[in-house]
């Protein structure tokens, strides 16, 4: 079997063309979402938002809406424990979010032990991308597509956001209204990412392309470019690793993700052994 | 031009609780335009409070604020303040360049996606020019030694066209070398007319580029010129009797 019947055979299906393309879009939107959230040291909060959201997902299952609306009500909803719960108390920020996603995320698996089949619990918390339908692939596409665009018009405000708050306040910016909005964004990506890698694995895609690309350049808009190539070319051969030898998609994606993690990481420190050595 | 008479920043009788702890009390101070000013007191004492206070980031519980002769709100809105932070605050690894960090000091005059114009291109270089940082501008800010740093941050602030620039630590870090670079820096802006604040632990050469000195312990205890502020009694009392290596004016 030569290199083009390796690529092309898949796609005679439709299901892998959806999967492949919602997977990309997926990926493109995480990436870019990802070069903020490590710059800002949001990784956890994205594990927070992310496993929050499980009972979201099922109450929406119950009551028969879109369970994008369901992940969306309980992400914001766990924002807002998190910093209720913060401001009233002396505990530190990753131990309040590590009680409120923990104690959301159990209460999801409650509900969802009552209600659902053991094989819809493995699609929510691992992702079913090749069984999506067309409606939630195109709901996928369209909030991955209205963040990313988003995201890169406001990419210098929330870049400063990022770096230096207090000059940005300082000159009249509302750093309330940046912070919410990241966090709104960051909300939307995580329902929209759901059925691709699912609850558990979404915080890689939310954070390994940017660690990626900040390893390799020292420039934002670079940074920008190579996490959102790293993460669609994870996402594509992801998809067809996925196809090719019957595993879970977003395992694999995130995976493959992780192993081009894993060459940038050897390449700097390769890089910074030789200019020692050469020095 | 800057009315001479008039004052920076006034604050009169202004209170900061932060939930059970209050950070100043009844604190009052009036800095005069053209001014170089150093701001000394222990850590906790309510120094970087007062500087919240100036840039309008904490609203006092007590008492009023005008900066430039405007609520902070509108100076907020006009740039009248710049700060320049702390070197150990500041992520030097972050992906900005010295051109994207002075570019930065132009956001709050650009349009909501802050697409720089030929006017804020032109101001950044010119910044850049003025603090002798023009031939680092495409350097990634970790690149640079500890003054350079802190004078991209003071570009930033003219590129912003701040008429007060506010400087919480400045010398922490540097060397004696880069530590003269920059009072020399500042006191020519100072000579432009800008207004210049700073905070400082370096008690030893204080006298030598501030022309005003305040003390502040929970509230400013005492501000004025040099001179008459900057003495055994004073700074005594605002460390606590701490102060037996430091040479005073009188």
């Amino acid at each position: 079997m030569d290199i083009l019947t390796l690529i092309l055979e898949p796609l005679q299906y439709a299901f892998m063309t959806k999967a492949i393309m919602v997977s990309a879009a997926v990926g493109a939107v995480c990436a870019i979402l990802s070069c903020f959230l490590i710059l800002k040291g949001w990784s956890l909060l994205g594990d927070a938002i992310s496993h929050a959201v499980l009972p979201g997902v099922v109450l929406a299952y119950i009551i028969g809406i879109p369970y994008s609306i369901g992940a969306f009500v309980f992400a914001l909803l766990a924002v807002f424990i998190i910093g209720v719960v913060k401001s009233n108390t002396k505990i530190k920020e990753d131990a309040v979010m590590g009680i409120v996603f923990t104690t959301l995320f159990a209460f999801g698996l409650i509900l969802i032990s009552r209600t659902v089949s053991s094989v819809d619990l493995m699609h929510v918390l691992f992702g079913y991308v090749l069984g999506i339908s067309d409606a939630a692939a195109l709901y996928t596409m369209i909030a991955a597509g209205a963040v990313a665009l988003v995201v890169l018009a406001f990419r210098r405000t929330l870049l400063l956001y990022c770096f230096d708050p207090i000059h940005a306040q300082s000159i009249g910016i509302s750093t309330t209204l940046v912070h919410y909005a990241l966090l709104v964004l960051l909300a939307i990506t995580i329902t929209a990412s759901l059925q691709t890698v699912g609850i558990i694995l979404v915080i890689a895609m939310l954070i390994t392309p940017g660690s990626t690309a900040f390893l390799l350049t020292k420039r934002f808009p670079a940074m920008l470019a190579i996490a959102v190539c790293v993460s669609v070319v994870s996402s594509v051969i992801g998809a067809y690793t996925s196809y090719y030898l019957d595993v879970s998609t977003g395992g694999s994606i995130v995976f493959i993700q992780s192993m081009l993690f894993l060459v940038a990481f050897a390449y700097t420190l390769l890089h910074t052994r030789l200019s020692i050595w050469r020095a | 031009m800057i009315d001479k008479t008039k004052h920076a920043i006034e604050i009169h009788n202004v209170s900061v609780r932060y939930r059970d702890f209050t950070a100043l009390r009844d604190a009052s101070i009036s800095i005069p335009h053209g001014t170089f000013s150093g701001v000394i007191g222990m850590n906790g004492a309510g120094k970087s409070t007062l500087f919240k206070v100036i840039m309008g980031l904490v609203e006092p519980s007590h008492g009023t604020v005008q900066v430039c002769e405007r609520s902070t709100h509108d100076a907020q809105r006009l740039g009248c303040v710049a700060y320049v932070p702390q070197n150990e605050t500041v992520d030097w690894d972050f992906p900005v360049s010295v051109h994207d960090v002075v570019m930065m000091g132009r956001y709050g005059v650009q349009n909501i996606f802050r697409t720089p114009s030929e006017e804020d291109v032109a101001k950044v270089s010119q910044a850049l020019h003025r603090v002798g940082m023009h031939e680092y501008k495409d350097r990634q800010i970790g690149e640079l030694s500890g003054g350079q740093r802190k004078r991209v941050f003071v570009a930033r602030a003219l590129a912003q066209g701040a008429d007060i620039l506010l400087l919480d630590e400045p010398f922490a870090g540097i060397d004696a070398k880069s530590e003269k670079a920059l009072t020399d820096l500042l006191l020519t802006l100072k000579e432009e007319g800008k207004t210049i604040v700073l905070s400082t632990h370096e008690l030893t050469s204080l006298s030598e580029y501030c022309d005003h000195v305040a003390l502040v312990k929970k509230t400013v205890i005492a501000y004025g010129p040099t001179h008459e502020v900057f003495t055994r009694d004073l700074v005594s009392q605002t460390f606590d009797g701490m102060v037996h290596r430091i040479r005073f004016a009188q």
